[in-house]
């Protein structure tokens, strides 16, 4: 504005004009005073949102936890409702455990393949279609996955447990009598496709920074292509997978519904992954809560608490990785 | 196959193709679980496809029963997620600017920025049980839609955040520094410079969590818990909503009411798919100049 | 173990657009040929046709024929991962493998083409170090990350891995332009040793060096925006630097050019 110099007069009064626009900045102080603290504020809110989950969970927990008449870590038994009750977390720990456990092992050479499939042997021009597709995999909500493991996939799993039974049982956790379809082993399949994609886009965001120079140093080595991923891409993205893979498997512990649909609940922990039974937190709680009491509601409470715990060191594990990698690079 | 440069070992080639076979495989095996789903919920889901679906609720019908519809389910999950959008995007679009335009790398903003990485990996059913013990078991609140958005809240806002951060960091300095020096106060050029500059990629960002929200099932069935009767007051009583709808339905063994579980899952997805390809529309069709 | 590269009506495209066009030129084994021109001119695009690293690029591709002695690099039985290692290739900027030891980055060809043996590969490595005048500042820590190494001495570390593998021809793409003056002149003394060994082709932005390393030089110019770069004249050095055919050529290496 300091250039207008004033000396045609259509000019002074665009100045003029331009100042009566400019007017408000008189509550400049006041107004940004006011936005900093909202936006200050706002950040804050989202500190006390993860402080007041872990207060509140414990707080409604421990009512429950102090008429618990079973070791609360240790116990196979979920009977919250009983007159005394008697619950522990045992079975629910193992269920989510090796359901997730097994879904990333599953998962994560599938998402890095699919990875590097986009990123260096899909045609160029097909990148950001096929990056598409596999995102629409995490659009499909857990519901729809359920429902769709339910008619399509447990069906199928019959054949695929058995086999899997006669060839690995003497592998004790692919062992046992009685392979069935709803297992613990189909939960992970069922958690393995729908971490797959999360994985994915973040193994391929980690390749896509991989610098040409390398690739190009590798293939000018006389590296043919898949040499040139095993001596180029791999090193640089290990870590960038291993935190994704992570990030998965704290997805695959919380995720509920699906797993409930799929899960028929047998009692106890069997460490037989093929035959029916199992159960997770998440698929407890939602299909406890309804006939649950109020202490069976604590009880409830109190293994999400759990789970909230497990996710949370998952979580910032995984990030940790993923961010130790960035100063790296 | 051999010239006067020699040729690749048999040993290497094998190798290289058998790897290149993996990656075509990998992706084709995430590929068939995705037109499955697709499939078999359109194929399951058309048949139900009917005015009555639309425009009925399931009170007074029975598992067992034709007919019968999701009215009140899309009623709710539409009420429920209008209202999750309502408070989560000004805190999410709030705290991103706090992030980009005022925190810089101080303590505090390096503090948010982690535990908003932490929320995204809260489950949602955690989200859920948050809600049921502090708005319905502290507060004594009854079971409403409202509390449901409020569960969905918790869900939404990391994702919002995240994808709003990353816009305002598109947003050019210089474009910022223009402004100040106009002498325009720094609260202003944020609400009139930076955010209209970045609207349409945290527009894709809200629209794409939304989305996703939209398909939680678990954390609703602990706040909004259950109606078959048509309740448009998302702040008192059980209401209805698609994903708890089809749990409902799906838990029932009477093949009519399986058969409304697959609808509510196509029109459920439909909306989601609507919602994610309307978000890419926006995001290629209003693409800020200069990137 | 060095060849003669003759080329002849080479076309190189990027998708739809021409970017040289018909080149046609012989280089002499055992000797230093420098490529010069102004930037844009398709001197680093008409290199990598020389390896067959252009088609790694996207859409890109090459037409007409590169002999190396009587062999064509484009002939229909050519693998060309076997070309690459046949004629090696120096980047502009230094690239060692960042995850790799300086031992391993010396070796990392030489594994992929089936050399086994601790003491083997120790012998190559070493040998390749030292012709890389590289051996009396590393041999205490071939253990410790290339990248670790200053600028000059990753470039050199780059040489080492790529004649490790003894290839008939070594191109380099500018090699000394992220350097300082000092890893420069240590990277032309070494171009000035390599030349006994091999055929060597350097980009260079810098007529001085062109001057000082090479025997013979291309300029490469062209036309305008859009156009395709072309050879305009190849000579021996001292040739071209006093007495050049072409006026654009004298122009270009007086400073006299647009």
């Amino acid at each position: 504005m300091t250039s207008e110099t004033g000396v045609e007069t259509h000019a002074e009064a665009r100045t003029a004009a331009r100042r009566r626009a400019m007017r408000p900045t008189s509550t400049g102080r006041v107004g940004d005073r006011i936005f900093a603290s909202a936006a200050r504020g706002s950040g804050i809110l989202v500190l006390a949102i993860i402080v007041a989950i872990g207060v509140f969970l414990i707080v409604k927990a421990i009512p429950a936890l102090q008429k618990n008449q079973a070791n609360f870590l240790t116990s196979e038994v979920w009977d919250p409702n009983a007159v005394p009750p008697k619950f522990g977390i045992a079975q629910l720990a193992f269920g989510t455990v090796m359901s997730s456990l097994l879904a990333m092992l599953i998962a994560t050479p599938v998402a890095v393949g699919i990875a590097l499939f986009i990123g260096f042997y899909a045609p160029k021009r097909l990148s950001g279609v096929l990056g598409y597709v596999v995102d629409l995999l995490a659009a499909v909500p857990s519901i729809v996955y359920g429902l769709w493991g339910v008619a399509v996939l447990v069906p199928h799993m019959d054949g695929i447990s058995r086999f899997l039974n006669t060839v690995l049982g003497w592998i004790p956790l692919f062992g046992g009598d009685s392979p069935g379809k709803s297992s613990i082993f189909t939960a992970s399949v069922v958690l393995a496709i729908m971490i797959l994609p999360i994985i994915s886009s973040l193994s391929r965001e980690v390749f896509l920074q991989v610098p040409r120079s390398h690739l190009e140093a590798s293939l000018a080595l006389g590296a043919t292509r898949w040499e040139m991923v095993r001596m180029s891409v791999l090193p640089y993205g290990r870590s960038g997978v291993v935190g994704a893979s992570m990030l998965g498997l704290g997805r695959a512990m919380g995720e509920t519904i699906a797993v409930a649909m799929v899960l028929t609940l047998v009692p106890g922990i069997n460490i037989h992954i093929l035959e029916n039974g199992g159960a997770t937190f998440a698929s407890n709680i939602v299909n406890g809560f309804n006939e649950a009491s109020e202490t069976g509601r604590g009880a409830l409470i109190a293994s999400g608490l759990v789970l909230f715990v497990i996710t949370l060191v998952v979580n910032m594990a995984a990030r940790a990785i993923v961010a130790r990698r960035k100063e790296f690079a | 196959m051999t010239s006067a440069f020699g040729s690749v070992s048999p040993a290497r080639r094998i190798k290289d193709r058998a790897a290149a076979v993996f990656m075509w495989g990998a992706f084709a095996l995430a590929v068939i679980p995705l037109v499955s789903v697709l499939w078999t919920v359109v194929a399951h889901g058309v048949g139900r496809l009917d005015g009555d679906f639309f425009g009925h609720s399931m009170n007074g019908v029975a598992g067992r029963d034709p007919g019968g519809g999701a009215y009140h389910a899309i009623i709710g999950t539409l009420e429920q997620v209008l209202i999750t959008s309502a408070i989560a995007v000004p805190i999410a679009v709030l705290t991103a600017v706090y992030l980009v335009e005022y925190g810089g790398r101080g303590r505090l903003a390096r503090t948010i920025s982690f535990f908003v990485d932490v929320m995204t990996g809260i489950p949602s059913i955690v989200a859920g049980l948050f809600i049921l013990a502090l708005w319905l078991l502290t507060f004594g609140f009854e079971y409403s839609g409202f509390a449901g958005s409020l569960a969905l809240t918790i869900l939404m806002i990391p994702t919002v955040v995240r994808a709003t951060e990353e816009m305002l960091k598109l947003v050019p300095h210089e474009l910022r520094e223009a402004s100040f020096a106009l002498g325009v106060p720094r609260w202003r050029t944020i609400c009139f410079v930076v955010l209209p500059t970045a609207f349409t990629g945290i527009l894709t960002g809200v629209m794409l969590a939304v989305a996703r929200v939209m398909g939680e099932t678990a954390p609703l069935l602990l706040t909004i818990f259950f109606t078959k009767a048509i309740n448009n007051d998302p702040f008192s009583g059980p209401q209805g909503s698609l994903p708890t709808f089809i749990w409902d339905q799906a838990s029932d063994p009477n093949q009519n009411a399986i058969n409304r579980a697959w609808t509510g899952a196509l029109v459920l997805i439909g909306i989601i798919m609507l919602l994610n390809l309307a978000a890419r529309f926006v995001a290629r069709r209003f693409r800020p100049a200069g990137r | 173990m060095a060849k003669r590269i003759e080329v002849s009506g080479l076309h190189a495209y990027y998708g739809g657009t021409l970017a040289i066009e018909d080149i046609s030129m012989t280089i002499e084994p055992r000797s230093v040929t420098a490529f010069i021109g102004p930037s844009g001119c398709g001197k680093s695009t008409f290199l990598r046709t020389l390896n067959r690293m252009h088609e790694v690029i996207p859409g890109a591709r090459v037409e007409g024929k590169v002999l190396l002695d009587d062999d064509d690099l484009y002939g229909p039985s050519v693998d060309p991962v076997a070309v690459r290692r046949t004629v090696g290739m120096v980047f502009q900027r230094p690239n060692p493998f960042p995850t790799m030891s300086i031992y391993d980055n010396v070796a990392a060809g030489l594994k992929l083409n089936g050399v086994r043996g601790k003491s083997r590969l120790d012998d190559i490595v070493e040998e390749a170090l030292r012709d890389a005048n590289l051996w009396n500042e590393v041999n205490d820590r071939l253990d410790k990350p290339g990248a670790g190494l200053s600028g000059g001495q990753q470039q050199r570390l780059c040489i080492a891995r790529a004649i490790a593998v003894q290839p008939q021809v070594l191109l380099m793409d500018e090699p000394c332009s992220a350097l300082d003056p000092i890893s420069t002149l240590a990277i032309e003394d070494l171009i000035a040793k390599l030349k006994n060994q091999f055929t060597i082709v350097i980009v260079t932005h810098n007529m001085q060096q062109a001057a000082r390393v090479s025997d013979r030089t291309a300029f490469f110019n062209i036309a305008g925006t859009g156009k395709p770069g072309k050879l305009i004249e190849i000579d021996d050095t001292s040739k071209i630097f006093t007495k050049p055919e072409v006026q654009a050529t004298e122009d270009y290496i007086t400073g006299r050019f647009g």
